[in-house]
């Protein structure tokens, strides 16, 4: 039964998002309040609905009812229940229910949490997420039903690919769409304010707090993704330049742009055109990742099931939001009014800059993704863009990024002096050479890349102790939030460029041949195989190979990778060990046996400051989450709070 | 005014771009060869029947002739096979297997469950020569004229519509040589 | 009924692709000369894509083809052929599509020199923009 009351769940969110679509937005086009409040209510409702939907599906799982075709084709009776849980959004169907469980989600909470913002204003945002909505609800029912049974029904399921029977499953698509979905909040903002007319500041500073959440959510998101690839593709990479990675990267590159536009429109009033359009590119952005993941025009490591079908539909919605959005941008953004004016030396010059480096790297990235269309499209044939083009030129445009960074937060609005903003960072640049060398001179590392990324980390995370220190001695009461989250995040990029810097330098990486009983060295660490056996799993069996790690004369862990095979689907698969470490991690994986020796081929890497990259990735992610709970956004509300309440207390 | 419609202008030619490449997508997956137009690499393989029989490039030259590739592994092959017969009765030229990375009992019982359809057999365990010949997955199949110029490849199983195209280009190639 | 057919028409088809998914790495021990070659092996299969496979390189791919190729490569090494000539080696065979760095020629002009062409613009755009601004104090 489950499934058909999901289904029935699905298409009353269909209807509540369609009347939620058209009935707030007439209302506030009219001044007619009471279409306007029916805005919350249709929210709150299609929330309701689709978290009904979504429970359906997640019933249907762990009862193992493989009538639902869906069901049949991702779990089966050996999968343990959290798989059969995370199973829900393991394939495509289901993960568009979770992404618009989300976008219910995040609507429900502007339903919420808006009450500072004019009626009308809050009523527009919702009926344009409705109107968001009301395309992926019909993209789910005739081209992506998770609901669909086939009768007679299998005795037991396929399974779940092995791949995705992983804890970082469990969590890394929901933060990722979080984030990909929350900038649906940012551009139905954008958009609300162009229909309304007057695109003012107070849009800009309604729209932050969303944005910042959305972004920090996608950087977990994308920091997860990567985790989760190093230690379970087992090629020991932490980013591969895919397409599906280029797919969430650059609406996050847009985004990363957003938030900084969004300052200076907020503050001073400029580039609020700009602003709009960042706002518009952010989502369409994230729309056009999931076109690309799901319709098989690219090939990838993870896409889901190709279908062009499913792949025209998402073009021709995405054709309607961004074309829509775009269209009305041209007819209203003229009419927006331009801020004040700032000199040469300013920090509107500043952002300006860090917009024009990052919206490029955004453009970099969509243009290798696609330049493989393009030659295909003009008959020229085939070619391969790679992590090799996309490295070298991310370098290239981010290298005066890392430079320029700390000199944005110390330069005044409006007008500055070039050497006033330099001299209180000459501390910081000295510091950050001299610690960088003898970091090396330390680690006895004398890379190119080793030495660089040490000095710019360092700059980065000086720069923003440098901003800290002088901003809290400024002020009595210490940093404002969102001058944490800004110092957080920028010192953030320092410990991820230097973990990035230091894997790409120094990884120490070997395959070798080993058999019970031998010894392999490698930088330092002695690997001792003592022996290989088989272990069974609730779902698959699998060959450990038992190593014991000495360094010098003593025993520092043991690790135990496996080759898994499992029952159900057939598939092989590496286990991977790891040995996590704050300035290295140990990384053991198996190839094959080598003929009935008891030989196996084994892969064994160091490498050096790789949780760097990740803890920097949260370090920024965190910076933007508490950047979004400032006061600031949060302070208006509570001065205006009685207004409404009173109104509806007559009501 | 205009310059507010440069963004709607991007991102058309997006739209029309991934329109486009929408429909060509399967084609997109076949790896074009750079050999097409380029002669037969020079190999000599031993025979599958009779691994002491040695052919070589020079021994296929003068007529035109279908190289076949496939493997008892390969899952497709058994897909295209009834077209592959149909190619050994009807095309006017040699039909010849190429047998990849296979093992030659494996090969020899495929043989006997599926039939026997090729002319001429020969085997690249190894699998060296089919790197020269550019070979990346069963089955594909080369047509190669009499001067040994590969004039065509087919990568994937042959289905009706491939076998059609196949006997068409076998045909001009036959009047091209009369 | 229809339904079910296309169920088992999708699980013969996941079937039948499973060789080529194997998954996991591809984990083979080389005797190098030398530290140099080793370098140069890696950096060799890490720009060169696997033609099989789902867009990964030779380095990550175990799909036996892979394999077979990493063996050449490891052949020319010995060999003393040129990192030049191993790649020359693989176009001549697959096309340009085995290479993840793309030559620059005249139909990757855009590829190459649009990101830096949009960053000048981009620069320009900036500089217009803050005079224009200035203006306005």
């Amino acid at each position: 039964m489950s499934a058909e009351l999901g289904q029935i769940s699905l298409i009353l969110a269909l209807v509540l998002a369609a009347l939620l679509s058209v009935l707030p937005l007439v209302g506030a086009q009219r001044g007619n309040e009471a279409l306007m409040k029916l805005a919350p209510s249709l929210a709150i409702g299609q929330f309701v609905f689709l978290a009904g939907a979504f429970a359906a599906l997640a019933v249907a799982f762990l009862r193992h009812d493989f009538t639902v075709s869906y069901v049949a084709m991702h779990s089966n009776l050996l999968l343990p229940w959290y798989y059969r849980l995370s199973a829900v959004w393991g394939s495509h169907e289901g993960s568009l229910l979770l992404w618009m469980l989300l976008l219910g989600g995040w609507m429900l909470a502007v339903a919420a949490f808006s009450r500072s913002v004019p009626r009308p204003f809050t009523a527009r945002v919702l009926s344009v997420m409705g109107m968001i909505s009301v395309g992926f609800l019909l993209f789910i029912l005739f081209t992506s039903n998770p609901f669909e049974r086939i009768l007679p029904g299998p005795i037991d399921g396929r399974d779940l690919n092995p791949l995705l029977q992983d804890v970082g499953m469990i969590f890394h698509p929901p933060l990722l769409y979080m984030g990909y979905v929350g900038f649906a909040v940012a551009f139905a903002f954008a958009i609300a304010g162009l229909i309304g007319g007057k695109v003012e500041r107070n849009w800009v500073r309604w729209s932050r707090p969303w944005t910042l959440a959305a972004w920090s959510f996608l950087t977990f998101g994308i920091a997860l993704g990567s985790w989760w690839a190093y230690y379970e593709l087992g090629w020991g990479g932490w980013w591969f330049w895919d397409p599906v990675e280029n797919a969430s990267f650059i609406p996050w590159l847009i985004g990363t742009a957003l938030i900084h536009s969004q300052a200076v429109t907020e503050k001073r009033g400029a580039f609020p055109a700009w602003t709009v359009l960042l706002s518009i590119a952010a989502f369409s952005m994230s729309l056009l990742g999931t076109f690309l993941v799901r319709s098989g025009v690219l090939t990838s490591v993870h896409a889901f099931a190709n279908d062009p079908e499913r792949g025209l539909f998402i073009l021709v919605f995405m054709g309607i939001v961004t074309g829509g959005a775009l269209t009305l941008y041209a007819l209203r953004a003229p009419r927006i009014m331009t801020g004040e004016g700032f000199d040469w030396v300013s920090r509107e010059s500043a952002l300006l800059l860090n917009n024009v480096f990052f919206t490029v790297s955004a453009a970099m990235v969509l243009l290798g993704t696609l330049y493989p269309l393009i030659i295909d499209f003009m008959g020229w044939g085939q070619i391969s863009v790679g992590p090799p083009y996309f490295g070298a030129m991310f370098i290239l445009l981010m290298t005066p990024v890392v430079l320029l960074v700390p000199l944005g937060p110390l330069t005044r609005w409006k007008r500055d002096g070039f050497m006033r903003v330099v001299r209180p960072l000459a501390t910081a640049a000295i510091v950050s050479i001299v610690a960088a060398l003898l970091v090396c001179a330390w680690l006895e590392s004398w890379s190119l890349r080793a030495v660089t990324g040490w000095i710019g980390g360092f700059w980065l995370i000086g720069g923003a102790a440098t901003f800290g220190l002088r901003t809290a001695r400024a002020s009595r009461s210490g940093l404002a939030r969102h001058q944490w989250g800004m110092v957080l995040a920028h010192a953030g990029a320092g410990v991820f460029l230097i973990g990035a810097a230091m894997v790409e330098a120094h990884t120490f990486e070997r395959d070798v041949r080993i058999a019970p009983g031998e010894t392999v060295e490698a930088a330092g660490y002695r690997f001792t195989l003592h022996e290989v056996v088989e272990v069974k799993g609730p779902n698959w069996r699998a060959d450990e190979a038992r190593f014991s790690i000495h360094r010098g004369d003593r025993e520092i862990t043991r690790m135990a990778p496996q080759k898994r095979h499992y029952h159900r689907g057939g598939q092989t698969m590496t286990q991977v060990a790891l040995k996590p470490g704050v300035f290295r991690d140990l990384y053991v994986a198996m190839g094959e046996e080598l003929g009935e020796s008891g030989a196996w081929s084994i892969r064994v890497h160091i490498k050096p400051f790789v949780r760097w990259i990740w803890g920097g990735a949260v370090l920024i992610g965190l910076g933007g989450l508490i950047a979004a709970s400032d006061r600031r956004y949060r302070g208006k509300r509570k001065a205006r709070e009685s207004a409404p309440a009173a109104a509806e207390a007559t009501a | 005014m205009i310059r507010m419609l440069i963004p709607l202008g991007v991102f058309l030619a997006l739209v029309a771009l991934l329109v486009a490449s929408l429909q060509t997508g399967d084609e997109r997956k076949v790896v074009q060869s750079p050999l097409v137009g380029k002669p037969v690499p020079q190999f000599s393989l031993p025979g599958l029947h009779d691994p002491d029989t040695i052919t070589s490039r020079a021994d296929l030259l003068g007529e035109p002739f279908i190289l076949n590739v496939w493997g008892s592994w390969c899952w497709a092959c058994r897909v295209e096979h009834p077209f592959v017969e149909r190619l050994g009765r009807e095309a006017p030229i040699d039909l010849i297997g190429f047998n990849w990375k296979d093992e030659r009992e494996d090969a020899l019982e495929w043989i006997g469950r599926f039939g026997d359809a090729w002319d001429r057999h020969v085997v690249d365990f190894k699998g060296k020569v089919a790197i020269d010949l550019g070979v990346y997955g069963a089955p594909e199949t080369f047509l190669v004229d009499h001067e040994g110029i590969i004039r065509h490849k087919h990568v994937g199983p042959i289905d009706a519509t491939v076998f059609a195209d196949l006997m068409q280009r076998i045909m001009e190639l036959e009047a091209q040589a009369q | 009924m229809s339904c079910q057919l296309s169920v088992v028409s999708k699980w013969a088809l996941v079937l039948a692709l499973v060789p080529l998914l194997a998954l996991g790495s591809a984990i083979e021990p080389y005797d190098f000369d030398s530290e140099v070659q080793r370098q140069r092996f890696k950096s060799l299969a890490e720009q060169l894509r696997c033609t099989v496979c789902q867009n990964q390189s030779l380095a990550d791919s175990d799909a036996p083809l892979a394999s077979d190729l990493r063996d050449e490569v490891f052949r020319m090494l010995q060999e003393g052929r040129s990192d030049q000539e191993i790649r020359n080696f693989m176009v001549e065979r697959y096309g340009d599509y085995v290479l993840f760095r793309p030559p620059v020629a005249g139909h990757t002009i855009l590829l190459w020199g649009g990101p830096v062409a949009l960053l000048l613009i981009g620069l320009v755009a900036a500089v217009i923009v803050i005079r224009k601004r200035r203006t306005a104090l």
